[in-house]
């Protein structure tokens, strides 16, 4: 095949098309398995490492022949990861929650109330997801430094407190339930807080779970923000302080005890993409293709 | 109180409200509208618009932060930006790292949307496999490539077993912004791919099986029907990953903190030193303003360049 290079696509396809079909197919399974490979490969590679004892680290078998925890055991006396993954947990846990309340009452008013201006403020929105977060930055980091919020849990909760993005997304499917529905809630006395709460949101579970795992997401896998305005380790996350642990002199070079802090850092938001998966395709496909 | 709001809310959106004056629609606007959209008025007047105007403010202003005086300096910033070598070079870095990013993200991406379209046999697998490193943070996955990359690191062990390398993947200053940009495309390829394969799981059917009639093959039936439907996911994805990769900051700083030679200043990280470890906060604002309008002017050409009517 490498022999003779085709001289045309067309007569590329010609060729491989003279194949026989089980050929064909077993090529096109084995290339995309590689491609899978490709982009598992530095997951297993971080495992496999952490796993592994100091004379075995830089041996290229990818599961260890001597398995061992030292290398957690490492990461736990030299830094406080725990306190790291409570503060995450917490800190995001918090924010997600703030976001599915603010941004539903908010998408709500846009999707479902009558006011002068409405319009208007749904643009504002719209304008405000394209606005660089590089230009924000340092007139945030400020605004922080003067609320006297450097090293707290506001610093991180409070400017992501609302999101643009699960106004919109809320905004779109709010605008998807039948008028009766909220109608007869009112009939029976209910207040727009009580039809929110009780009528939209039970209708609008995969919503609510795509616009909170994003939210948790992104704050979880943030490094920028926190490391500008928290520096003391009590109020470290856990990505900020792994990626701190590996590349400052704490570490001491430990490849094993890096990638075993990596672990722990990326298997939490593994395990909600797991679970979660059909809402991340929902999430991509109804803020990109439609918006 | 409710009963009037349940009026108020039943009304069909638009009709006659365009003739009356503003007071008029105040006066008939659903008060709770206002209450409900307040917090939010709140939050984008003090964590939006302050901040955006003071970014404004600050580029024409030097400041250290620590003491309270900010003189006014007019242009200077900018005009010394306009001489500073380096930061000419972040921004030549940074149009490397798009140069190499982009094209090679979509024609991934792509590739991959449309082999994951058709019946596969196990497609959630290699869709979790493609997407695993989308939802992990960067600056965690950067640490992990650092040792992939590094020269005794597992790549070249590889190349070594096949009798090639050691390849200086991020010590060879001429090499170090590729090998970042392809750990970026491996990083972004899933989300990208999710975008292309949300645009064709929307293409009806019945436009291939006609043209499959019509004799045309697997590559006209791409050619012709595909590529110009999936336009709209194209600019997306044109316009997503530019802004992402003049945003590229923790690849950097993780793996390379700017070098070999500041082959891998990127302008993020550029504006990131100047402010925090340099405390110049006036010139960090003015790097921050250029490179909003720049993102600002690339995307607009890009959409303009790129964008085509579509219809069915």
């Amino acid at each position: 095949m490498s022999r003779s290079l085709p001289a045309s696509s067309q007569e590329l396809q010609r060729r491989v098309e003279a194949w026989p079909l089980r050929f064909r197919q077993l090529l096109f399974y084995a290339l995309l398995t590689l491609a899978a490979l490709t982009f598992l490969l530095p997951f297993l590679y971080m495992t496999s490492t952490a796993l592994k004892g100091p004379r075995e680290i830089y041996s290229l078998n990818l599961i260890p022949q001597q398995p061992t925890l030292e290398n957690f055991e490492a990461v736990f006396t030299q830094i406080p990861i725990g306190r790291a993954l409570f503060n995450s947990a917490f800190v995001y846990g918090l924010q997600t929650l703030s976001v599915l309340v603010f941004s539903s009452v908010v998408g709500y008013a846009l999707a479902r109330l009558r006011f002068f201006g409405r319009e208007f403020i749904f643009n504002v929105i719209l304008l405000t997801m394209m606005i660089p977060g590089q230009l924000l930055l340092i007139p945030l980091y400020i605004l922080i430094v003067n609320f006297g919020w450097s090293d707290s849990y506001q610093a991180l909760i409070v400017p992501g407190m609302v999101s643009a993005f699960g106004i919109f997304m809320f905004r779109q499917n709010f605008k998807t339930i039948p008028q009766e529905l909220l109608d007869a809630a009112r009939v029976d006395g209910a207040t727009d807080l009580g039809i929110l709460f009780r009528i939209v949101w039970p209708l609008s579970v995969p919503s609510l779970i795509t616009v909170g795992i994003f939210t948790f997401m992104g704050g979880w896998n943030d490094f920028l923000w926190p490391s500008i305005v928290n520096r003391d380790i009590s109020f470290q996350t856990l990505t900020q302080m792994v990626t701190l642990y590996g590349i400052g002199g704490q570490a001491g070079g430990q490849t094993g005890a890096v990638m075993a802090s990596s672990l722990i850092a990326v298997i939490p938001m593994i395990v909600v993409y797991l679970v979660f998966q059909r809402y991340y395709l929902e999430g991509i496909a109804s803020s990109g293709v439609k918006g | 109180m409710t009963t009037r709001a349940a009026a108020r809310t039943a009304r069909p959106a638009g009709g006659d409200a365009h003739e009356e004056g503003p007071w008029a629609r105040l006066r008939r606007s659903n008060p709770i509208g206002y209450l409900f959209t307040l917090p939010y008025l709140v939050f984008f007047a003090v964590f939006v618009a302050y901040p955006a105007g003071f970014a404004v403010f600050l580029a024409f202003h030097n400041w250290n932060i620590v003491r309270p005086e900010k003189p006014f300096v007019g242009f200077a910033n900018f005009e010394r930006l306009f001489r500073d070598e380096l930061f000419w070079r972040a921004l030549y870095n940074t149009g490397v790292f798009l140069v190499v990013h982009i094209p090679l993200q979509i024609v991934v991406a792509l590739l991959l949307a449309v082999v994951l379209n058709q019946q596969l046999v196990a497609r959630g697998l290699f869709r979790v496999s493609f997407f695993l490193p989308y939802v992990t943070s960067g600056a965690i996955i950067s640490l992990v490539w650092l040792r992939l990359y590094a020269d005794d690191g597992l790549l070249n062990q590889l190349l070594a077993k096949a009798d090639l390398g050691p390849v200086g993947w991020l010590s060879n200053p001429n090499l170090a912004m590729t090998s970042i940009a392809i750990m970026a495309t491996w990083k972004n390829v899933g989300y990208y791919l999710m975008i292309f394969l949300a645009s064709l799981q929307g293409i009806p059917a019945q436009l291939y099986e006609e043209a499959s009639l019509n004799g045309a093959s697997q590559w006209q039936r791409f050619r012709y029907i595909t590529f110009p439907l999936l336009n709209p996911a194209f600019i997306l994805v044109v316009i997503l990953s530019t802004i992402g990769g003049f945003s590229l900051f923790v690849e950097p700083f993780v793996m390379t903190a700017g070098g070999p030679l500041d082959s891998t200043l990127s302008l993020v990280l550029y504006l990131y030193q100047q402010a925090f470890q340099f405390l110049r906060m006036g010139y960090a604002a003015a790097i921050g303003l250029v490179l909003a309008v720049l993102i600002f002017l690339v995307t607009v050409v890009q959409r303009r360049y790129l964008e085509r009517e579509v219809g069915y």
